[in-house]
């Protein structure tokens, strides 16, 4: 069956498949991206780990923080199906010259801010990965099934952070509504531009890549979170939140996406200290991925001549 | 210096079970896939039993191949037990 | 006059806070680990040491009897009155020398928790019988990195006898009397020699030959590092008297 009547008929793309080069090279983009967004995401909530404030909270962040990590891993292990290999994605991040998501980028300034992650950022990143699940490259919507189910426990152990706090001191309840405050709209420029400044989501969209438009995701998000920041008793920063009975959806109003492109071309607050961090681990790890690749050459040698 | 090899992981959900493919991973050598396969691939008690393969030491059919490899199932209907027909009111067949 | 509760009591706590310390100084790699896949490793063999320490620790408040919680006990609670090994406290962000630390110290958890398994408290016992598994799963983890890392490049080498001798001084504090241990530390000493040497032998390293370091965590001697290592994870849990979190 050739490419155009598998993805007519919603059927999976799968490795060895012959597929257009530009499907080829927006999966690779895509996935790679996706995978450093997981491994930097591992940043801002790991700064906590040391300071979580009991240790149940501790362990939950630990196995939190592990998770992205092997986030990351599947999905690096989903791109290279496509004939890359993981080294070559991460010397491209290290470099400068493929992306991340720009919300790591923000820091975690205070323990409400792992609660407002795992509330707005995994919450919006649900919305965004759910859908991708059905995605027509076979390897990336069944690396998304599996994130999807574990990122299940990520979002409601942000939410259950952020209700302890707002039902807690007075210090603890601004403390949460303050991180609500810093990652409100940064969460929602994490759908994208709108769609008439998307210029790759027409085809991303008929390749079966992408099933909704970067401003349906948003408002899908926006309608998800309004009531629960009502349960939160957390106001969400944005006056013109408000029902539309015509529409069906909460509006709400304009994100300032001149902020976004500021961060994406690398003026975030925290842009180079990640990528240092990202690379600085990288080089120290050196010595330790040769020694072990060495040790596999000798020990194949001595199997060899027993 | 290139990366470690890439291997393939399969699980065995629990006993009764084959060991499905999962996903893949790098590891140095056999021993330690093994083992980032348990820390990576059974979090969650996902698994009883593992293997873990080279993925360069897997052989794949062609997708060119495809018609030649499995099209000439397609018109042996008669080895599907619903091809014949059973007189009503027989049981157990 | 000490009661008998109240030693088990100090005794449970030490062996709480060798795990609650040891598993503050894994949490650090998280992010920070020669590949993904060790980010994992390492993530997985901290929590199986936050996991025991929360035990511990609930275990020796209860012994105490004053009603305090795994959290007033980790967080409430300042240098003098810890009472964790030297070994495991001291900053590291060399991954041979969490190599050569994790090995030493599981080989010493691995024997003591096999020990503790059939001991006639059953809480201790009991906590026991769990960790003895996962502890083993630590031992080898850091044997076969040892391995790896001694027997890997010329650098790597170096590197890992260099690691080794660092740690090795701080493998004899693990050995010394104990106000009310329920197994007898010395007792311990060859069994664990006898996990740690051939891994030695079989990494081509020389087992150290220096001198024990001063030691005196379990009477609440540490060293100066131990001081920053709560500062940082005490600061706000004690910012926030009696908050829920």
């Amino acid at each position: 069956m050739d490419f155009d009547d598998l993805l007519a008929g919603d059927g999976r793309v799968e490795p060895r498949d012959e597929m257009p080069d530009g499907y080829r090279r927006t999966l690779v983009r895509q996935i790679a991206q996706h995978a450093h967004s997981e491994i930097i995401g591992m940043q801002p909530e790991g700064n906590w780990i040391s300071r979580a404030p009991s240790l149940r909270r501790k362990a939950i962040l630990m196995a939190k923080v592990q998770d992205e990590a092997g986030h990351g891993l599947y999905l690096y292990a989903a791109a290279e199906t496509l004939g890359v290999d993981r080294e070559d994605l991460l010397d491209q991040l290290h470099t400068g010259r493929q992306k991340y998501s720009s919300i790591f980028n923000y820091p975690t300034l205070t323990w409400a801010d792992v609660g407002a992650i795992g509330w707005l950022v995994d919450g919006a990143a649900i919305v965004n990965q759910v859908p991708l699940c059905r995605c027509s490259y076979g390897p990336y919507a069944r690396a998304m099934v599996r994130v999807c189910k574990e990122e299940s426990f990520h979002q409601r152990q942000g939410f259950e952070i952020l209700h302890t706090l707002s039902h807690g001191t007075p210090a603890q309840r601004a403390m949460a509504q303050d991180a609500v405050d810093r990652y409100w709209w940064p969460s929602l420029m994490m759908f994208g531009p709108p769609d008439d400044d998307s210029p790759n989501s027409a085809q991303s969209m008929a390749w079966g890549i992408k099933r909704f438009s970067n401003d349906d995701l948003r408002q899908r998000f926006v309608d998800m979170t309004v009531p629960q920041a009502e349960a939160l008793g957390l106001t969400l920063p944005d006056p013109e939140i408000r029902w539309n009975e015509e529409r069906g959806h909460y509006d709400f109003g304009t994100v300032d996406f001149t902020e976004l492109f500021e961060v994406i071309k690398g003026n975030g607050p925290c842009n180079q200290q990640r990528l240092a961090h990202r690379v600085g681990a990288h080089e120290d790890g050196a010595w330790v991925r040769e020694a072990a690749s060495a040790y596999a050459a000798k020990q194949a040698v001595r199997e060899g001549a027993a | 210096m290139r990366d470690w090899p890439l291997w393939e992981v399969f699980v065995r959900s629990r006993r009764g079970l084959s060991h499905v493919h999962v996903g893949s991973l790098h590891a140095p050598d056999a021993e330690m896939a093994l083992r980032n396969a348990r820390d990576v691939y059974t979090r969650r008690q996902e698994g009883v039993s593992l293997w873990v393969v080279p993925a360069a030491e897997i052989v794949a059919s062609d997708p060119g191949e495809r018609d030649a490899f499995f099209d000439p199932a397609d018109d042996k209907v008669y080895r599907h037990p619903t091809f014949y027909n059973v007189p009503e009111g027989v049981e157990h067949l | 006059m000490s009661t008998p509760s109240k030693t088990l009591g100090d005794y449970v706590l030490g062996l709480a806070d060798d795990a609650l310390v040891s598993a503050q100084r894994m949490g650090w790699w998280i992010s920070r680990a020669p590949q993904l896949e060790e980010d994992l490793a390492l993530a997985n063999i901290g929590l199986d040491q936050l996991g025991q320490a929360r035990t511990l620790l609930s275990y020796a408040g209860q012994l105490e009897g004053d009603g305090r919680t795994e959290d007033d006990l980790a967080y409430l609670r300042d240098e003098r009155e810890f009472r964790n090994v030297w070994l495991v406290e001291r900053a590291q962000s060399d991954f041979g020398v969490t190599m050569a630390r994790l090995l030493l110290f599981a080989a010493w958890q691995s024997e003591l928790y096999a020990a503790l398994a059939s001991c006639p408290d059953p809480t201790l016992a009991g906590v026991a019988g769990k960790a003895v598994k996962e502890v083993a799963y630590h031992l080898d983890h850091a044997a076969r990195w040892v391995v790896r890392l001694g027997d890997g490049t010329e650098e790597s080498h170096q590197r890992m006898q260099a690691a080794l001798d660092a740690e090795w001084p701080y493998l004899d504090e693990l050995f010394r009397p104990v106000e009310g241990a329920v197994v007898d530390p010395a007792s311990l000493h060859p069994l664990v020699l006898a996990r740690i040497e051939p891994v030695v032998a079989e990494a081509t390293l020389e087992v150290p030959q220096v001198a024990p370091a001063r030691g005196g965590g379990r009477a609440g001697l540490h060293t100066e590092e131990l001081g920053y290592l709560l500062a940082e994870m005490q600061h706000l849990h004690r910012s926030h008297p009696g908050a829920t979190w």
